[in-house]
């Protein structure tokens, strides 16, 4: 079934939210985007395709995202480092249960401080959503495959 | 010793191993010598799984040092190798990572090859209605493609570009023969995925910070907070007779403040995971070594932390960059359970590993700082001055002992 206006607008803002959090924060709240028994995961593209698990980060829960992003903060050694999400051509589908089945392409441009913007990742998500009693969208499962397989040294914040 | 063919003058700093000059991470002379030395020289190279290629006609394409090769499983399944170039124009004869043939064709002229890099096809070789063609006096034979050498042990495929190297078994050594066979014990490996990343840093930095235990009970302070790898734990650093090969083993501690984390500036004592699934380690070696990180000479890296299981294939692009590819497996034995721990664990160590991401980071910052001072050099003092195994982990003999082998080569 299509989504409404409504339903697309929720779908919209929740997909900003991810990208306001990633981008300019607060990183803690990106978290709370996800459903307590969420997975994300991040896969090169060639492992998707030849159905291999691995995953570059591989959460398996909201405290597992809280985990990342406490790394984040406070134990990987990073150079300080500005990410800009631009997340386009969203397609969805809302299921008879009442979640949504969606998925968008990405792209994140990297901006190493003091070093000139290059694309760090490009790909595509693969998304299911939910609406909890609260009214706010929230991600079940989030897929971020990308094509960019060779990554430019070092993925820190999650894409 | 072995002369350097460098066209500029080259002198080693007087302090030896422990001190390492910064013109081997800069200069296109010295790596285009290492190319030819060190990867296409006497070594064998790391180039994939036998589970990558498991049936006749099976292929993939790889590097050693800076050279695409094509490893195959010919029709009567034996393992080949040969160098990814076509004899008559230069152009890759194989695009694609992974695949099955009997034939590779050249896209440019089409001239075919088989599964052992001969030429079995050069299209108008007699000419188009007696025009043209290929001189009375030439020979498919000359045009073969290279043949690599290939040995094989516990599934893990090893080509060389010399033709009489010595077993595969000799050249690991028997203390890195033991530790390679503990991962490789001759169960079937499954391969769980993989991942690449560019690391802006000359491909020497990555053997030695691998080499270097004296680093990661300082800079991982996520391995160090949970007691993963500390400089208190039972620990060894051990080489081979050449000193090209080394192992880093040790034990799991504890989560706690002890003498050798009070220099830690930013231990997290009280750090906790919000899902402790995240490290859920199991023992499933023999032996009680939680972490095992064996460098073999010329390009790989075997990993087990914890249960994380990986190699890492070093593949140099130029001075200041190198490609790092990561195989992650496990055993066709594993149940769900532990595929899954594997997986987890994987958080850990890959291009956006939750420990790996240190070392990419800081070898970039160590390769910019060495860029603006080429003439400089580094100290390796860290355990004394000398090339034997060590109980310890206060210590770079490894790094030492490395260098010590690739100034034979090198000639340096």
């Amino acid at each position: 079934m299509k989504l409404n206006f409504e339903q697309h607008q929720q779908l919209q803002a929740l997909y900003n939210d991810y990208a306001r959090t990633l981008d300019d924060g607060p990183l803690v709240d990106w978290p709370n985007l996800f459903t307590e028994d969420s997975l994300y995961l991040v896969i090169p593209r060639d492992n998707y395709d030849q159905g291999l698990p691995m995953a570059i980060m591989r959460c398996e829960s909201r405290g597992m995202l809280e985990d990342r992003v406490h790394a984040v903060q406070h134990t990987i050694m990073h150079e300080p480092r500005y990410l800009r999400h631009q997340i386009t051509n969203i397609a969805a589908t809302l299921n008879a249960d009442g979640t949504i089945s969606c998925g968008a392409n990405y792209s994140v441009i990297e901006v190493v401080e003091g070093e000139l913007p290059k694309i760090l990742s490009a790909g595509r998500y693969i998304d299911l959503v939910s609406a909890p009693a609260d009214g706010q969208l929230r991600f079940v499962e989030k897929k971020v495959i990308y094509d960019s397989v060779l990554v430019p040294n070092t993925i820190v914040y999650p894409l | 010793m072995n002369k350097p063919d460098l066209r500029d003058e080259f002198t080693w700093p007087a302090g030896g191993v422990t001190e390492i000059p910064y013109r081997i991470y800069t200069d296109p002379q010295i790596f285009e010598q290492e190319m030819a030395r060190i990867f296409c020289g006497d070594s064998w190279a790391y180039v994939g799984l036998e589970v990558e290629i498991p049936n006749p006609g099976d292929y993939l394409v790889t590097v050693i040092g800076n050279q695409s090769v094509v490893i195959t499983r010919d029709q009567e399944g034996e393992i080949q190798g040969f160098v990814n170039r076509c004899a008559h124009r230069g152009v890759k004869v194989c695009r694609n990572r992974t695949g099955n043939t009997r034939f590779f064709v050249c896209p440019y002229h089409q001239w075919s090859y088989d599964a052992h890099g001969k030429l079995r096809g050069v299209p108008f070789i007699n000419g188009v209605n007696k025009l043209g063609g290929m001189p009375e006096d030439f020979d498919r034979a000359d045009h073969n493609l290279p043949s690599l050498s290939i040995a094989t042990r516990g599934g893990v495929i090893f080509a060389s570009f010399a033709e009489d190297l010595g077993s595969l078994s000799d050249y690991l050594g028997e203390t890195n023969r033991y530790y390679f066979d503990r991962v490789f014990d001759g169960r079937d490996l499954v391969v769980l995925g993989y991942s690449r990343q560019l690391i802006p840093g000359n491909w020497k930095l990555m053997f030695e910070n691998i080499k270097d235990p004296y680093h990661a009970s300082l800079l991982h302070v996520f391995l160090v907070s949970f007691g993963l790898f500390r400089a208190d734990q039972k620990s060894q650093v051990r080489m081979d007779e050449t000193g090209r090969h080394g192992l880093l083993i040790s034990r799991k501690g504890e989560q706690k403040a002890t003498d050798s984390t009070k220099d830690i500036a930013n231990l997290r004592e009280d750090f906790s995971l919000a899902d402790p699934r995240l490290l859920d380690p199991v023992k499933e070696f023999p032996d009680d070594a939680t972490v095992v990180m064996q460098t073999i000479w010329p390009n790989l890296i075997v990993q087990q932390q914890s249960n994380t299981l990986a190699l890492r294939q070093i593949r140099p692009t130029k001075t200041a960059a190198f490609e790092l590819h990561w195989t992650f497996f496990g055993y066709a034995d594993d149940d769900e359970e532990m595929t899954r721990r594997r997986l987890r664990q994987g958080n850990l160590m890959s291009p956006a590993g939750l420990v790996s991401a240190d070392d990419s980071e800081v070898i970039k910052l160590a390769q910019d700082g060495i860029n603006q001072d080429p003439h400089g050099k580094g100290v390796i003092l860290m355990g004394g001055r000398g090339l034997e195994d060590e109980e310890h982990m206060v210590t770079e003999v490894a790094i030492r002992a490395f260098y010590n082998h690739y100034r034979k080569v090198m000639g340096l």
